[in-house]
């Protein structure tokens, strides 16, 4: 304890009680079943609220994770014995907690390490489950795996508490009604399900790399908790598909350039002018590594191809040396794939450098349906720059200007347009 | 050296996020290591909400919690400090002021006098 000179003020891991508290969540719902995801959620609270009272004068216990588990499972007992809810409640275990000689021992046995990770998994595929919307999703996701206060996702999505309060209720409430139990999946009904839960990693990671706060470009919490969820479906045989690893390697290949891609004051530098040397090499290799073991399979997901579009460009030592042909080549593929304005955008910025500018342009103005985003308008700046047409440059950078809520954005589109003059 | 009391009384965190709460304890971490590394720190102990209340001449036995979370003692430190006056410069340093916490500063009282 503190007395021990050896142990340091920080040495509680980072993040410590989010991520202990989203497998205690995971955990006790599985013990309490769907219907009582609240009172979970009030034991974790309460299992926190221990700790930080006790630890804040006593020093941080030698196991501090197992102290946490310790108490939680007391509550977990105290719970199912006073409320019998297992009367309630359906489970593979639900017959085990009905005697009390089996009570506590199949407690004990669901917080070993990995029936803690079974119950996670589990927990992914309950809160991504495709009836409900991909916002409440999301929201579910973060509140309850990844123990993120409702202040903090309002604060991600840039809405107000209140909101999400009434999509977490609803979704709740849509679980309890279609009694959603948190079963993983039969192995015929794995791949649909999977779909939704990687998709929901994936729109996770992309609030997290492509903030839509205002002050915070890259919220590096929300990227790690996708990929560390991720890693968890790969880690699992049931779960560990072609496209999980492919949205891994994505993951990774983005998140190495994190921390090139803000500069000092908090802008955004661009890939064209971001120091190769700070790309995260470890990541690139874990994300060359994700890769190649999502060529397993026959199937190419478009996870595939978008992490191999960020393959390019990370194993590109220069931009000038990026192999643009092959990333307008998987841009095309990508197309053919799912129909999105924003791939066709991507598509023209590559066939820009690897045709021409004016090639460029021409690919751009053929795209419709982004009138209203601000990454169709700035693109098109730099192309009319390029080509030349300055007048032309300045008036879409000011209607970008006009659709970008991010400061860091903003700041950029602003020098973009100092530089014409 | 003369021996002080903190007595720590409320100072709610139930409304903040694991991570807030985690912050939060970080800052006592900080606050507890000053005083060790200053020799100040002589012992100090954490208590429950929880617990029991007996009162009156026939001994009445109540369940607690005493009073609004807001009153609850949370726990003590005994530390070392020259006079009342540097007890309460240290005791300013406590983090829970913003959680509306209070500190009460008591002299412990010395009987080999």
């Amino acid at each position: 304890m503190h007395t021990n000179p050896e142990r340091q003020v920080h040495e509680l891991v980072d993040h410590l009680f989010r991520h202990e508290a989203g497998k205690m969540a995971s955990v006790l719902t599985r013990l309490l079943g769907f219907g009582a995801m609240e009172l979970a959620e009030d034991i974790v609270q309460d299992t926190l609220l221990k700790a930080m009272s006790v630890w804040k004068i006593k020093g941080i216990p030698e196991n501090p994770s197992a102290w946490l588990y310790t108490v939680a499972k007391r509550k977990a007992i105290d719970t199912l014995r006073q409320q019998h809810l297992h009367s309630q409640h359906h489970s593979e275990i639900s017959d085990a907690l009905k005697s009390e000689w089996t009570l506590a021992p199949t407690v004990r046995q669901l917080f070993l390490d990995n029936e803690i990770e079974d119950s996670q998994l589990r927990m992914m595929f309950a809160c991504c489950h495709p009836s409900i919307p991909y916002e409440a999703q999301l929201a579910l996701t973060l509140k309850t795996l990844c123990g993120l206060s409702i202040a903090e996702i309002a604060n991600s999505f840039l809405t107000n508490e209140d909101t999400i309060s009434k999509r977490l209720y609803r979704a709740r409430e849509k679980l309890r009604e279609e009694k959603i139990s948190l079963e993983a999946p039969i192995p015929a009904k794995l791949p649909g399900r999977l779909n939704a839960v990687l998709h929901c990693l994936y729109l996770l990671f992309n609030e997290g790399y492509n903030s839509s706060h205002p002050d915070q470009l890259i919220r590096h919490d929300l990227c790690s908790e996708a990929m560390r969820l991720c890693l968890l479906l790969i880690g699992n045989p049931v779960t560990n598909a072609p496209e999980a690893n492919a949205l891994l390697a994505l993951m990774c290949f983005q998140a190495s350039r994190a921390e090139a891609r803000l500069g000092e004051d908090g802008s955004i530098v661009l890939l064209k002018d971001q120091d190769r040397t700070r790309w995260s090499r470890p990541l690139i290799e874990k994300g060359k590594y994700f890769l190649e073991q999502a060529a397993e399979g026959d199937e190419i997901t478009d996870y595939h191809i978008e992490a191999a579009i960020a393959g390019c460009h990370a194993r590109a030592s220069s931009f000038e040396k990026t192999n643009w042909g092959d990333i307008e080549e998987l841009y095309t593929i990508l197309s053919d794939m799912k129909n999105s304005p924003v791939i066709s955008l991507n598509r023209a910025i590559a066939i820009r450098y690897h045709v021409s500018p004016e090639a460029g342009l021409k690919a751009l103005l053929a795209i419709e349906g982004l009138q209203q985003h601000y990454l169709y308008h700035a693109a098109l700046g730099d192309v009319y720059v390029d080509v030349g047409d300055l007048a032309a440059a300045r008036a879409s950078y000011e209607r970008a200007l006009c659709l970008t809520s991010s400061i860091a954005e903003k700041k950029l589109l602003q020098f973009k347009m100092e530089r014409l003059a | 050296m003369e021996k002080y009391m903190f007595i720590f009384i409320g100072g709610d965190v139930s409304h903040m996020s694991p991570e807030a709460q985690q912050a939060h304890m970080g800052k006592w971490f900080e606050w507890v290591k000053k005083l060790q590394d200053q020799k100040r720190y002589a012992s100090g102990e954490a208590l429950l909400p929880e617990g029991k209340l007996i009162t009156g001449p026939k001994k009445t036995v109540t369940d607690g919690p005493f009073a609004e979370s807001k009153e609850v003692v949370g726990g003590y430190f005994v530390v070392l400090a020259k006079d009342m006056k540097e007890a309460v410069e240290m005791a300013k340093e406590c983090p829970d002021y913003v959680l509306g916490g209070v500190v009460e500063v008591r002299p412990v009282m010395k009987f080999d006098m």
